[in-house]
Order: C-alpha cells, then sequence, then structure tokens
C-alpha cells in the first residue's frame, strides 16, 4: 500500500546534485567511462552516512550485544536497538517485538516457512504462491511443501506482468493456508495491489506473507493498512549493508510460533534438561548479528526520511516514464512487463542480441544493468524468453545516465547488425 | 578494451549463422546437456563416432552469441577428427581461455578468434560450455546405454 501523495515533487537538477555527493560510488570511471549505475534492483549503493555510521561503530563502539555490563557493550546494545525502533516506525509497525531482524529476504521467508508453516501444514494444505515470484518466495513453500505434504499452485500472471486476480479467487479452496505474494516485481517491477489480495485471504483465514524486498524504499509502507500477516525485506535494497534484512510479523503468530534456530541471545535460560526461550523479538534472533549492519541500516532510514520518500518516490516514477519512453523508441528492443503500476524497473530485450552480450557491451560503455533470469526463472518461462536485460534506477539516477544507456543499446545494435 | 576484440566478426558471423545446428539420432550419436544455471543457458551436443573418429557433431541451444559461436566453431573444428586431436584441441582452447597471457598457439586455426573471451572473465563459462558438454557427450559414448539419460554439466 503507498501511502504517499500523489503530488509531491521530483527532485530538481541541483537537489539531485547534492544527493549524487553523498553517493561516494557513484563518482568514478568504468572502463574509461562515467558509471551509470543502473542494477538498483539487484542492490542499491550506500550514501557516506550509512558507510559513516558503520565506520563510526566499528571505531568507538563496538563490542557484543545483550550480554555485557561494560559501557561499550551497553552502547551497541542502545545503537542495534535504536535500530530496531527506526525500522518499526518506518513499517508502522505496532511494537517493536514484531521486527525481527535478519539476514535478508531469503531468511525471513524461510523463518515463516519453517517456523510457523512447518508445524501448522497438514497433508493436501494448499500454499498459493504467484508466478511473479523471485526464488526467495518459492523454494521456501516447496522445501516446506515437501517436508509437510502441503501442495504450492501458482498464481497465474497476465501478459502484461501482473498477478491475476480473479484467477487468484478461483484458486482459493478451504485447503488454502498461506499466500505468499511479492509486492513488487524484481524482475518486470511490477507493484501488485496486495491489498486487495490480502483482504480477499484474510476473508477466509488464509495467513499472507508479503515480500517486500523490491518495494522498500520506493513504496512508503505501512503494515498495518496492509493488514498483513508477514512482511520480509532486506537492508541491502533499502541503501543498507548487505546482510541485515527484516521480518515483520503480527505479534500473535510470533508469539506462538515456535523458534527456528537455537542458539544464544534466543534463551532465557539453558540447562541440559531443557531451555526457557526469550521473549519477542529475541526468541527468532539466535547468534550474534550483524550489530553494525543494522546500525548503518538505521542511518539508511534517516536518509531516505529525510529526503522524504514521496519525493523518492516521484523522482523515480519519472525516470521511470523518461526511461520507457526512450527505450521504446529503440528498433528490435521490446519492454517485458507493462504493467500500469510499476516500480523504476525496465526488463527488456533487443532482437537478435542476447542479455549477456548487451551486459557487456554497456559494461565497457560504462552503464551496469543486470543480465539473466533475475532469480526469477518462472517468469523467464513463462515470456518464453532465458533472461531478459534490466535496467533499474534509484532516485539518485538522471535523465543523462539514461541517455548513455540509451546510447551504449545504440551501440550494441550497431555491433550485431 | 575494444570491444571488436571480443566481437570478432567471425564470432558474429557464427551466432548469425550458426554451424552444425540441428540434433542427431540417438543411438547411434551420443548425446550430453550443458548448463550455465547462473545465466540461464542451455546446450545439447551430438557426436556421431566411427571407431576412433568423430565423424559428425551437432548442437541445439539458447545462449550469448559468445556461447552459440564457440559451440558452432567447435563443431567445425571437430568434424573429422580422431578423439585425441579433439581432446588435444579442447586443451589448447582451454589454456587460451585461462591463461590471459598464454600465446596463441597456430594449431588453434579459427578458434583463435575466441582469445578475446579472456580479457572477459565473466564470459569465460561462456565460451567453454560447448567444450565441456561434448567432452560429456564423448565420454558418454564409452558408457553410454540405450536406457540412460544423457549426462548433463554444469559450469559454476
Amino acid at each position: 500500500m503507498t501511502l504517499l501523495p500523489p503530488d509531491a515533487t521530483p527532485f530538481s537538477a541541483s537537489e539531485i546534485a547534492a544527493i549524487r555527493a553523498d553517493f561516494p560510488v557513484l563518482h568514478q570511471q568504468v572502463n574509461g567511462k562515467a558509471l551509470a549505475y543502473l542494477d538498483n534492483a539487484a542492490s542499491a549503493q550506500h550514501p557516506r552516512q550509512v558507510i559513516d555510521a558503520e565506520a563510526e561503530y566499528y571505531r568507538h563502539d563496538h563490542a557484543n550485544i545483550h550480554r555485557g555490563v561494560h559501557t561499550l557493550s551497553q552502547r551497541a546494545t542502545d545503537a542495534f536497538e535504536a535500530a530496531r525502533h527506526k525500522l518499526q516506525h518506518f513499517l508502522h509497525a505496532r511494537s517493536h517485538r514484531e521486527v525481527i531482524l535478519t539476514r535478508g529476504t531469503t531468511e525471513s521467508i524461510n523463518l515463516v516457512a519453517q517456523a510457523y508453516a512447518r508445524p501448522l501444514l497438514q497433508p493436501g494444505d494448499e500454499i498459493l504462491v504467484s508466478r511473479l515470484e523471485h526464488h526467495a518466495n518459492l523454494v521456501p513453500w516447496q522445501i516446506v511443501a515437501g517436508q509437510t505434504g502441503a501442495v504450492v499452485r501458482p498464481i497465474p500472471i497476465t501478459r502484461r506482468g501482473e498477478v491475476d486476480f480473479e484467477a487468484f479467487r478461483t484458486l482459493l479452496t478451504p485447503r488454502t493456508k498461506i499466500l505468499a505474494l511479492s509486492h513488487v516485481s524484481n524482475a518486470l517491477g511490477t507493484i501488485n495491489p496486495v491489498a486487495q489480495f490480502i483482504a480477499e485471504a484474510r476473508a477466509r483465514g488464509i495467513i499472507t506473507c508479503i515480500d517486500g524486498a523490491q518495494a522498500v524504499p520506493h513504496l512508503a509502507v505501512d503494515v498495518q493498512a496492509l493488514d498483513c500477516d508477514f512482511y520480509a525485506f532486506s537492508g541491502h535494497k533499502l541503501l543498507g549493508p548487505t546482510g541485515t534484512g527484516v521480518l515483520w510479523g503480527r505479534e500473535s503468530l510470533l508469539e506462538a510460533m515456535p523458534p527456528w534456530m537455537g542458539g544464544g541471545d534466543m534463551i532465557l535460560e539453558v540447562s541440559f534438561e531443557g531451555t526457557t526461550f526469550n521473549t519477542l523479538p529475541h526468541k527468532f534472533e539466535a547468534g550474534t548479528p550483524n550489530i553494525a549492519g543494522f546500525i548503518g541500516l538505521g542511518a539508511a532510514i534517516d536518509y531516505v526520511q529525510g529526503l522524504g520518500l514521496a519525493r523518492i518516490a516521484a523522482t523515480e516514477e519519472e525516470l521511470l516514464r523518461y526511461a520507457t519512453t526512450r527505450l521504446e523508441a529503440i528498433e528490435g528492443l521490446s519492454i517485458i512487463g507493462t504493467a500500469p503500476h510499476k516500480a523504476a524497473v525496465i526488463s527488456f530485450i533487443v532482437e537478435g542480441i542476447h542479455p549477456h552480450d548487451l551486459g557487456t557491451i554497456l559494461d565497457q560503455e560504462g552503464v551496469a544493468i543486470r543480465s539473466g533470469h533475475h532469480c526469477a526463472m518462472p517468469v523467464m518461462e513463462f515470456f518464453d524468453v532465458p533472461a531478459t536485460a534490466r535496467a533499474s534506477f534509484a532516485f539518485y539516477n538522471t535523465r543523462a545516465e539514461i541517455d548513455q544507456l540509451v546510447g551504449a543499446l545504440h551501440r550494441a545494435r550497431d555491433l550485431f547488425t | 578494451m575494444d570491444l571488436k576484440e571480443l566481437y570478432r566478426d567471425v564470432i558474429l558471423d557464427h551466432n548469425k549463422r550458426p554451424r552444425n545446428f540441428g540434433t542427431l539420432a540417438v543411438p547411434p550419436a551420443h548425446e550430453a546437456r550443458g548448463a550455465n544455471p547462473l545465466c540461464g543457458d542451455t546446450l545439447r551436443v551430438w557426436v556421431q563416432l566411427d571407431g576412433d573418429r568423430v565423424t559428425d557433431v551437432k548442437f541445439e541451444g539458447k545462449g550469448c552469441a559468445i556461447s552459440v559461436a564457440s559451440a558452432s566453431l567447435m563443431t567445425e573444428a571437430a568434424i573429422g577428427q580422431t578423439r585425441a586431436d579433439v581432446q588435444a584441441q579442447f586443451e589448447r582452447i582451454h589454456t587460451v581461455f585461462t591463461h590471459h597471457d598464454a600465446p596463441l598457439d597456430p594449431a588453434l586455426g579459427k578458434l583463435a578468434a575466441l582469445a578475446g573471451v579472456r580479457d572477459y572473465p565473466a564470459r569465460v563459462k561462456c565460451a567453454s560450455l560447448a567444450w565441456h558438454t561434448l567432452n560429456a557427450a564423448l565420454a558418454a559414448a564409452d558408457t553410454d546405454s540405450p536406457l540412460s539419460n544423457p549426462p548433463t554439466i554444469k559450469t559454476e
């Protein structure tokens, strides 16, 4: 669900210049050309505020958390827990106890599959998974289906790359227990109307697990308004460090779930006769976490909130529109995924040039894009392509970089024809 | 780096008009499948032997220009050769792909057109997939029973 005012103003050229000054990695040459980083859907870049927050923590405050009475441990614990509270407010969650810190979207979804779904599912129960999902929101469900005798059923998508709501409704049965759906498709950029799906599922008592990896920070996320049961995302797509992720879960569900991994931090008392598990959120956080990473992620949230999520979205929307128009004008180029509501992701193919050749040629022109199946092989199968090229934009990208992409694509066509 | 070093005319030509593209009947031919899981490229290679001599090679698959051209050039290089010759050629081309400064052996012939690949480490697997798959098909010739599935090799 996006809560953004539709009339937010995109950043001006001078604002973009100031923003770009915050991102050290953008200012370099690659293969003798200015870097145009257009692979933000794979991983976003980091502003110096995030890099500095991590470095400062290591310089001054590092110690293990939740286990020392000494000053550094207290500082580290405070900084780590402060990040959790930022994430709580960022997601509009009721309580910090609902914010489980993980290594990423993949771990978050596996946690739901193993700690929530596995004890629940009976042979013949059904898990609905859209055909749009990337592997992280499909494979964990296949694994738990194999463990329990449940069945994974694909929800069809349309030729435009949208999850088919009517087909979804016809798939609902009394055996349907879980709906796994991405908020935004990483392969195509489609923004799914997840609230509509969630409402339908909730009316029938079906638990919903939303993969938000590609939604943050491009949409404002309000888990209470969405009314889903679980929401997962990764820090590194939100300008934060890799190896950080979040699982938000409805407190009553998390409370009832058994722990997943055992170890330090998730326990209160341990003896060989038995173990008392810690309370939420620590029950699901075994072992020493990526402390510096979450402190960096907290700084990333401060950064995007300082810029304004609405203005970020407006800027990316404008980049998407400009890039779509420019790319459509290239002979032989087809855009895969043409839903009316899209994040700033364009998947495309060029007649006669394999996406990997495009990737290499564009790299020689300083343009970084992704080429491949985007960890969403069922999506590629649906559109009958082995792979696509994908350009994905962030608010720090410019029209000039899109022009550079277009120039490089013409270069590729000249070479191959 | 000049892109024309990678995408030489020979490569672009074999990509556009791959030679020996198609299938052979199994048996008497032997088949292996190759896959590059990272990029989703898939390849099937069939080889027909008369004693120790490779009498025909065909391939099918979807892939980038480098992988298609490499497979196409490979079929031309292998047909009519003894298995020992094919093995020697495999070792020569493997050296080209994996040793940045290795001098080009004149015995490579047209295969030397693939030498530009070694400046693009991310693309070496594209070029080597066909050769690994041919090797697997030749190995299958030693072990094939009519009921066995073709071996599948992967480049990671």
